[in-house]
């Protein structure tokens, strides 16, 4: 960077000495001179524009050595395809882990209803045997029933536990998916760095080329987009939403919304 | 009760049908996104309609506004359950017609909640 504004410096001190001999010389009628000058100017600010164009082409290049898109593999090897393998296997990994513990969750369900529900029937017969309210016939229908239910907790109170185990190891995603986000947010910084590098370039070459751009009209077009974008089309989950006005902080913020509204 | 669940994503979808046999709806049918709910909607005779928002093909407030065009359709109950959260959207899917909005993640108590909320309402 210092070296571009090297250049750019060298370029316009000699605009401006040129400048007042150009005058000079314009004022004494010596035109010659003047056009040799004009000439002389030319060709400086051309020798600064190919310059940064050369660097722009070189630092483009290096830039998409860097990216490793190469035009002769396709896109085999590119990193944003990598990237979005990456993001699938996210997708699969997250979705299988819910399901799996979905799925123990539903094993269990039957298990505990069971006990909390036989619990409670021989809880008021056991009750009245306690209170000697109780034939011996009755009493000998309960045992059984009692043995089953012991039989029965000891079971699926290891069904219960191992199932715990395996809803516990099915949250391993979190560490798997963790690390290829990271890698993915790391691809992502490193490609806006190298994209800002490019666009600094380019900006050093419009000053040489003299380009002017409507910065006022970008800006204009880039707003008006933005607004473009209705909030039909939905965005999904927000980010820092207790930082942001425009976006509810959650479930209490929506019925306070709500009931303004008259719901 | 026939209710029917809106959502892209099929684990979402299972935990809303989890929940709902929890509260007692064991009657219920699964759509992927506003395209496929609308035929079901118009065939199946639904008591109550939960819906996301994002979908691909047809999102869930195109779904709710033509719910609520179509002459048939349009006393049926909605609830929205989304990740959308701007307050713009929220009043969007109010004027839209929507009977109740939860934001993702919610809990099982506050799904409860809003769907009895709506019974009150339309039984009363």
């Amino acid at each position: 960077m210092a070296h571009q504004d090297d250049s750019m410096t060298e370029f316009e001190t000699t605009l401006k000495s040129h400048a007042h001999q150009l005058v000079d010389c314009l004022e004494r009628g010596r035109f010659d001179e003047a056009v040799l000058m004009i000439h002389q100017l030319n060709q400086a600010r051309d020798r600064g524009l190919y310059q940064e164009v050369g660097k722009l082409t070189r630092e483009l290049h290096s830039a998409i050595v860097k990216l490793e898109i190469d035009t002769c593999e396709a896109r085999e090897t590119s990193q944003i395809t990598d990237a979005t393998d990456r993001l699938s296997y996210v997708v699969d990994m997250t979705e299988k882990a819910a399901n799996r513990t979905m799925d123990l969750v539903e094993e269990c369900v039957p298990l505990v209803n069971y006990v909390s529900y036989e619990a409670q029937s021989l809880t008021a017969d056991w009750q009245r045997f306690m209170r000697r309210d109780m034939k011996a016939e009755e009493f000998r229908e309960l045992v059984p029933r009692i043995d089953q239910f012991l039989k029965r907790s000891m079971n699926d109170g290891s069904q219960l536990s191992q199932n715990l185990r395996e809803i516990m190891l099915a949250q391993d995603f979190q560490d798997l998916t963790g690390q290829v986000i990271k890698r993915v947010t790391r691809l992502i910084t490193e490609l806006e760095s190298n994209l800002l590098n490019l666009v600094l370039m380019a900006g050093q070459v419009d000053r040489f080329a003299g380009i002017q751009h409507d910065h006022a009209q970008l800006r204009a077009d880039q707003l008006k987009q933005k607004e473009e974008k209705e909030p039909s089309k939905g965005e999904g989950p927000q980010m820092h939403a207790d930082m942001r006005e425009d976006v509810v902080s959650g479930q209490d913020d929506v019925d306070d919304l709500l009931s303004s509204l008259g719901f | 009760m026939k209710i029917l669940i809106v959502d892209d994503f099929s684990t979402m979808r299972r935990i809303i049908k989890n929940l709902l046999r929890d509260l007692g709806f064991t009657n219920t049918a699964e759509a992927d996104d506003g395209t496929t709910a609308l035929p079901m909607l118009k065939s199946g005779s639904f008591d109550f309609l939960v819906t996301d928002w994002n979908m691909p093909g047809m999102s869930g407030i195109d779904l709710l506004r033509i719910v609520r065009a179509d002459e048939r359709l349009k006393h049926l109950p909605v609830l929205m359950v989304t990740a959308e959260a701007k307050r713009d959207q929220i009043i969007e899917a109010a004027q839209a017609g929507v009977n109740g909005y939860v934001v993702k993640p919610f809990t099982a108590q506050v799904l409860k909640e809003k769907i009895e909320k709506i019974f009150e309402r339309v039984n009363g």
